[in-house]
């Protein structure tokens, strides 16, 4: 084969593997898709959705208490996060050229990925250590640390393509600078901020480690702070390492209803935020 | 007197000082954490001292502890993970910047990126009930002078090694890939130009772009890895749970995170839990050299061509707002 053959086999053989790498990856995807609707399906009922859980042997029961248990931890989290995040993504926004600034965005991203389980523990000694008993509270604060992060760099993203004229404009009719970013700029990028929470939303919902010693697990539903709670990924996890076959049935559907959660955000972040680049890219 | 525009300076001091009181908080937030975990577990450090991290006995009855078997499973089933995964992941990354057609270049990347988006405990529970039995069937038929090599000895138990390496290896794809992805974007057209003028073929031409973005392809690897390490409930589910120094692709082992997920609750003494911490204290000391070493490698890439930052921290996010034109 001449050199030049051998080149344009070779660039050929590397398109044909890369295609191939793509659909390598999306097998596993597929593979856990199917399964996830097929079990998850094939278990769901009414029940799973209104019933409590069935003590050990009864068959039965459902997981009413851990999905309002998730939703709860979620309120919780985004109480404390939310204004966190955005405020310091409008500095970041405001102020991104100062040397502090990039600090605090080097710092949020690797927060980002500092593992569940560490920020977890980190959560259990501010809220479980002193007063000796697993909380609601200490769930919320451990899914909250992981939120402000995300919140805080896609705010300041998202506030960056809102045209700087805006605030030039507002600056110029004698606002101040956070009249001009809370008046102007934040209604301006709203829709983007509301997607980066939900974002955070869709990934510290499906989040169990940081749970395990923090909310802990609860058979009933308790709306109280300071006790502990179940929710739809610990529960999950207590069914599927149990030997009993009804309570793997059970945690294939919570997995279901976990990643329709998370799926339909996804979703829905990404179309927001198509619909905020068409708006300001004229 | 204060005039109209002292007052707005001042006001605008304010402003600055106010929201970066709470950005702040974001800086606070790492150093609580480290203080926190160094607090809690200096009962741990104190008593065992380095012995702690080169002892293979995980005795919590007798008092004693050591994490060599649990930072072993953890550094050699995040770089088996990497070893499956980066090709793959730079093979995504590559056709998805280079090679796609315009059509199927965003659901491809969706698609990929959703990798990103289903929860840990999901790919736990399927790994056990669907993973574990493939494993299982694999190892009962493997021949037997393979097994006799170490790589390949022990029970065909289905859980262990083999099943978390495959199962981070899936999980950590979408991560290195998008980050890749941005890197290659970031190079600028004219390297591909150059080299497409200079008679190369396409992939001598993908060749030229990867060179020049090296730093960042490096970052996407590393900050793969970081996720690798830290990754909890997926890795206690399958990886058997033993704490044993071993090559075996086939024992079960036990990781750094899932010794903390699965005893953290049951630590009835001091010592234990405080034990425990100072693994957490480790995995997080890793996990932020990981990431703060990967964040420079891309930044140093994608800054020095002005182009925006990755997208790397939530790869779920919709893709990167293109620079207004």
């Amino acid at each position: 084969m001449s050199l030049t053959a051998r080149r344009k086999f070779l660039s050929g053989l590397v398109v044909v593997l890369c295609g191939a790498a793509v659909a390598v990856a999306l097998v596993p995807l597929f593979f856990i898709f199917a399964y996830v609707l097929q079990k998850g399906f094939s278990s769901l009922n009414w029940d799973f959705f209104t019933k409590m859980p069935k003590p050990v042997g009864e068959s039965g029961g459902g997981m009413a208490n851990a999905m309002l248990g998730t939703l709860y931890l979620i309120g919780i989290a985004s109480v404390l996060a939310i204004p966190v995040g955005v405020i310091a993504g409008v500095y970041l926004s405001e102020y991104g050229k100062k040397p502090f600034a990039s600090l605090v965005r080097f710092t949020a991203d690797v927060l980002n990925g500092v593992p569940s389980i560490v920020i977890g523990i980190f959560a259990y000694g501010l809220a479980v250590l002193p007063v000796k008993h697993f909380s609601a509270l200490a769930g919320g604060l451990a899914l909250g640390f992981m939120m402000v992060p995300i919140i805080t760099r896609t705010t300041e993203e998202l506030l960056n393509l809102v045209p700087g004229s805006l605030r030039e404009g507002s600056l110029a009719l004698g606002a101040t600078r956070a009249r001009a970013a809370f008046s102007v700029m934040v209604p301006a990028a709203l829709p983007g901020i509301m997607t980066g929470i939900l974002v955070a939303l869709a990934r510290i919902a499906g989040e169990t480690a940081p749970l395990l010693f923090t909310a802990f697990n609860n058979r009933f539903f308790s709306a109280r702070l300071d006790q502990p709670i179940s929710s739809l990924p610990v529960q999950i996890y207590t069914y599927a390492v149990a030997p009993y076959d009804d309570w793997h049935r059970q945690a294939w559907a919570g997995a279901l209803v976990l990643v329709g959660f998370v799926f339909i955000f996804s979703v829905l972040a990404r179309v927001v935020t198509r619909r905020l680049e068409r708006m300001h890219r004229t | 007197m204060k005039t109209p525009s002292f007052r707005k300076s001042a006001d605008d001091r304010g402003f600055r000082l106010g929201t970066g009181l709470f950005a702040f908080l974001v800086v606070l937030l790492v150093a609580g954490i480290f203080w926190e975990l160094y607090r809690t577990s200096h009962l741990s450090i104190e008593k065992f001292g380095f012995r702690f991290w080169t002892g293979k006995i995980w005795d919590p009855v007798s008092g004693e502890f050591g994490a060599l078997p649990f930072i072993w499973g953890t550094l050699y089933s995040s770089l088996l993970a990497m070893l499956i995964s980066t090709p793959i992941a730079l093979g995504i990354a590559i056709f998805l910047s280079e090679l796609s057609p315009k059509v199927l270049r965003t659901p491809l990347a969706f698609l990929t990126e959703l990798l990103a988006a289903i929860p840990s405990i999901v790919y736990g529970l399927w790994g056990v009930f669907v993973l574990v039995p493939i494993v299982r069937q694999l190892q009962v038929h493997t021949p037997e002078w393979m097994r006799k090599i170490p790589l390949f000895s022990g029970p065909p138990l289905g859980v262990g090694m083999l099943a978390a390496a495959l199962i981070l290896a899936v999980m950590v794809i979408p991560f290195t890939s998008s980050v890749a992805r941005e890197v290659l974007k970031a190079v600028p057209s004219t390297q591909r130009e150059a080299a497409y003028a200079l008679g190369a073929t396409r992939w001598e031409a993908i060749l030229a772009a990867l060179r020049f973005g090296r730093t960042g392809i490096i970052g996407a690897i590393i900050l793969g890895f970081g996720r690798a390490v830290g990754e909890t409930m997926a890795v206690t589910m399958v990886i058997g749970n033993n704490p044993q120094v071993s090559a075996s692709l086939f024992k079960p082992q036990y990781t750094m995170a899932a010794v903390i997920a699965n005893e953290f609750t049951e630590a009835a003494d001091d010592l234990y839990l405080s034990a425990l911490i100072e693994i957490g204290l480790v995995l997080f000391v890793i996990t932020l050299v990981i990431n703060g070493l990967s964040r420079l490698l891309i930044w140093s890439v994608t800054r020095q061509i002005k182009v925006k930052a990755p997208r790397a921290l939530a790869p779920t996010l919709p893709a990167a707002p293109e620079a207004a034109a």
